[in-house]
């Protein structure tokens, strides 16, 4: 027992490595340029396959050629790094941080599709590692000296950054922007020469990660989202910007993982986030994490919220009359396709009421859709449910763990608000993975289809386009009415709320409640769209595709996310029948957007037309 | 003959510590219906720390706060506010998304206990009421501007109109003149006085500028390193002998701070 416990214990720390690696460059990276690196885990990937591809070519049975591909992958990664910030992100330092976090999504699209066409499908299997390839006895175990060699690397990699930090002038920079960055640029620091350099040695980490990973596990295409998630686990226990954080936290969930998989195989996806989670609650600011300096001045420009004008709503109905008339003239496949963006545009608006009157950003929206989802399939596979019962079901299932989730996100704010519900949604995607004798696991669950009414195609577009004028309708109604300016004052001022008796957190909570339905009912849609439903409805990716949506169309408006839904998913579903490298060119569209409309589609209308106006007014005046 | 009427405020013994900083150490004071009093003091003094215990922001170590007679001590603020305390805030604090009647509107229908109110355009309640108080405070014709491009003393005059919202008994006004131009602070002052003499309440503010605490309170507390040392009207005060040192006499601003 006590050898079966030490075992464990050193596979913890020796997987614990790797992840403290990129959880550490993904920190120091949000402490100096204030950006979620959403990348960091393809770049970590990337750090993968450029090892085996460099190992192979120099000689992977010579030490030289083993260490220096090593090596040379770390220093290209970094490279990479360079790139991605002076080509994308040195552009939107000014941009909201969101689409900061969209661009950096955008660069996980290229980079999965650019290691598809460089490395084909297939897993890559590594060699092992010279010097390295005898076991160790370890109280009658045999353990891989390559092991003991990982579990060294955290600890000595974390030694060097703190002399790096301590006794460099470059260290103390860094400590300093990570403290108030303001303060370092007031100082006259370079800082375009500070954030290149930090964007560089961040990803040379991430690629080093990566790189020691080879005589481990194979290479493949998912490790990048794979990591991310753990990665922000990592950087959020340990606390944003806090090296010495990551290295606990990762130590922490590289052993819960070890034990997790010995005693309770089914959730230990499950149990890495529920101690996210606890820790949190006890400690918002993760463990060693301290509250960073708030920029100063107004945090970005607040619109003034305006219902509709009049050609704003006359564009609104002749598109909706468009919507009714499109099945007599258009082909069945477009039917469906029309369907599905009804569907998806409930699903944004949804989100809009978190993101925009709420001001709350959720990276784990897909979660209420894809429990709306499996609440309607669960209720016909289990309670043998027809339809329209399923979908009263669906939005239960999603608005009780809105109420359960929300209860602890609103407790934290900003970055770490969002990303605890990207802990949740993978605690929603990780039980419907693992939990195979219930949902089927991953493969699902088939044979949800609608009532016989609703079979035929165009009956089924009305189905929905009916509830998603409904839904969206329901949601502008609360917007404008007294419980959406009271969200919205909540998020405009917290203390002037207060200070005039608005009780912010229930009304936060409330709108988490709201905003799961909505998004529960899309979802309950979507699973007698497709007839099956899958984990991945609730996968980190469907969740950007919900941001996406929103910030594409822009959260100024109402109407923004609805455009943005029917923008967004029109165009990947164009692109992935056009080529089977959508995903690159999504990403590079989404970046493209992002560095020339940092607004947001909506957003950049009502500026220009704010100009315009202003321009008028300044003629007429003159 | 009834009982004594308590006074709209009373602090008992208020105390409050930051690390080994007494930033107030045992403050006793009250305001009457009607009347303003100013709470003056040199910068850190503790005059910020005893306005956020008065109004629930930040718990006191010690001490009581009663408002009409009843214990508030530790109340959230805006449990306070349902008790009818209005607050400005010394840097201003309104919904920058909202018009400047929005924003009265909100202060209101969070009055009459609708916030909670899931349809009907929020913009539509409460017009009337919501347009009385600008004319008050003189912000009538700026309702429809947005409150994020407003000029700043006309930020101070929205917040005066939305701390009136909930028909106050006591405004707690931090620093309400900060930032105007010297005639406004004048102006904003006298209109205070007028509606606080006219509704009844108790208005307690600190400020930096003599020459509005001088012609406009009733009584002028003074605190120093967290102690009220003097305590009385702007004649008394200024004339007190410990005041001038530790206050007046390290160089008195005037239309300035």
């Amino acid at each position: 027992m006590l050898d079966l416990v030490l075992t464990q214990t050193l596979n913890g720390l020796a997987s614990a490595s790797s992840l403290f690696l990129v959880a550490c460059g993904l920190s120091i990276i949000f402490g100096v340029t204030r950006i979620v690196n959403f990348a960091h885990g393809s770049l970590y990937m990337l750090g993968g396959y450029l090892a085996f591809t460099l190992v192979t070519w120099l000689g992977p049975a010579d030490p030289l050629g083993f260490w220096g591909g090593v090596i040379l992958a770390v220093l290209l990664t970094g490279l990479a790094g360079v790139l991605i910030e002076a080509l994308i992100l040195r552009r939107i330092y000014q941009a909201p941080e969101l689409f900061q976090l969209l661009a950096t999504f955008g660069v996980v699209l290229m980079l999965q599709d650019i290691a598809l066409a460089t490395w084909g499908p297939e897993d890559k299997l590594g060699p092992r590692a010279p010097g390295f390839r005898s076991f160790v006895i370890l109280f009658d175990n045999r353990f891989p000296s390559y092991e003991l060699f990982l579990i060294a690397v955290g600890p000595v990699v974390l030694g060097l950054i703190w002399l790096l930090f301590h006794r460099t002038r470059w260290g103390v920079l860094i400590r300093a922007a990570t403290q108030d960055r303001e303060m370092v640029s007031a100082l006259g620091v370079n800082q375009r020469l500070l954030f290149t350099s930090v964007f560089a040695f961040g990803a040379a980490l991430a690629g080093l990660g990566g790189a020691l990973q080879l005589p481990r596990e194979a290479i493949n295409l998912h490790m990048d989202l794979s990591m991310i998630a753990e990665a922000f686990v990592v950087v959020v226990v340990g606390g944003l910007g806090s090296v010495t954080g990551a290295y606990l936290a990762a130590v922490l969930i590289g052993v819960l993982h070890a034990f997790g998989i010995l005693i309770l195989p089914k959730i230990t996806l499950v149990l890495v986030f529920l101690v996210m989670a606890a820790v949190l609650i006890v400690r918002p600011h993760g463990l060693l994490g301290k509250a960073a300096v708030e920029p100063r001045g107004h945090a970005g420009q607040l619109f003034l919220l305006r219902p509709a004008d009049g050609a704003a709503k006359a564009f609104g109905a002749v598109a909706l009359g468009l919507l009714v008339l499109a099945p007599l003239v258009v082909p069945d496949h477009v039917v469906l396709t029309l369907t599905d963006l009804v569907i998806f545009a409930v699903f944004a608006a949804s989100l809009h009421l978190l993101m925009g009157p709420g001001g709350i950003t959720s990276f784990g929206h897909a979660a209420y859709f894809g429990l709306g989802a499996y609440g309607a399939a669960l209720a016909v596979k289990w309670l043998g449910s027809p339809m329209e019962e399923a979908l009263m079901l669906a939005p239960l299932m999603a608005g009780i763990a809105g109420a359960i989730f929300g209860w602890f996100c609103v407790r934290l704010s900003g970055v770490y608000l969002a990303m605890l519900t990207l802990a949740f949604a993978q605690i929603a995607w990780a039980t419907a993975f693992q939990w195979v004798d219930l949902t089927g696991g991953d493969n699902g669950i088939l044979g949800v289809w609608p009532s016989a009414w609703a079979v035929p195609k165009m009956a089924f577009y009305y189905l929905a386009l009916a509830i998603a004028v409904l839904v969206i309708a329901a949601l502008r109604i609360i917007i404008f009415a007294p419980f959406g300016y009271a969200l919205r004052a909540g998020r405009d001022s917290p203390l002037r709320a207060e200070a005039i008796g608005l009780d912010v957190g229930r009304l936060q909570w409330a709108a988490f409640v709201i905003a799961a339905i909505a998004a529960g009912i899309a979802g309950g849609l979507f699973a007698f769209s497709k007839g099956s439903v899958f984990p991945t409805y609730m996968a980190i990716p469907r969740s950007v595709d919900a941001l996406l949506m929103v910030l594409l169309g822009g959260v100024q408006t109402v109407a923004g996310p609805v455009i943005g839904a029917f923008a967004y998913m029109g165009l990947n579903e164009q692109l992935m029948k056009l080529t089977a490298y959508w995903r690159f060119v999504l990403g590079l569209s989404i970046v493209l957007l992002v560095v020339l409309f940092p607004r947001g589609l909506v957003g950049t209308w009502l500026y220009w037309r704010a100009r315009r106006e202003s321009a008028a007014q300044a003629a007429a005046t003159a | 003959m009834s009982a004594p009427v308590p006074p709209v405020l009373e602090a008992r013994d208020l105390a409050r510590s930051f690390g080994g900083v007494k930033a107030v150490d045992g403050a006793s004071f009250s305001v009457e219906a009607g009347k303003l009093v100013a709470l003056i003091g040199p910068n850190g003094a503790g005059k910020t720390t005893c306005f956020n215990m008065l109004n629930g922001q930040i718990k006191p170590d010690r001490g009581e706060v009663l408002l009409a007679g009843q214990p508030i001590t530790g109340l959230a603020p805006r449990k306070i506010w349902r008790l009818g305390v209005g607050r400005t805030f010394q840097i201003t604090a309104t919904f920058a998304s909202m018009t400047v009647r929005e924003n009265v509107q909100m202060a209101l229908i969070s009055h009459a206990g609708k916030s909670w109110r899931l349809f009907g355009r929020a913009d539509q309640r409460r017009l009337g009421p919501a347009d009385a108080l600008l004319a008050q405070v003189g912000m009538a014709e700026q309702a429809e501007h947005a409150c994020g491009v407003l000029a700043y003393g006309d930020l101070k005059r929205v917040e005066l109109a939305v701390a009136l919202a909930n028909e106050p008994k006591l405004l707690l006004m931090d620093e309400p003149t900060a930032g105007m131009a010297p005639q406004e602070r004048i102006a904003l002052m006298a209109l205070t006085a007028r509606i606080a003499r006219q509704r009844g309440i108790a208005v307690l503010f600190t400020e930096h500028d003599m020459d509005v605490v001088f012609a406009h309170a009733d009584r002028v507390l003074v605190l120093d390193r967290g102690r009220l040392i003097a305590s009385g009207t702007s004649a008394e005060v200024r004339s007190n002998p410990q005041v001038r040192a530790v206050y007046l006499g390290s160089g008195v601003t005037s239309g300035g701070h």
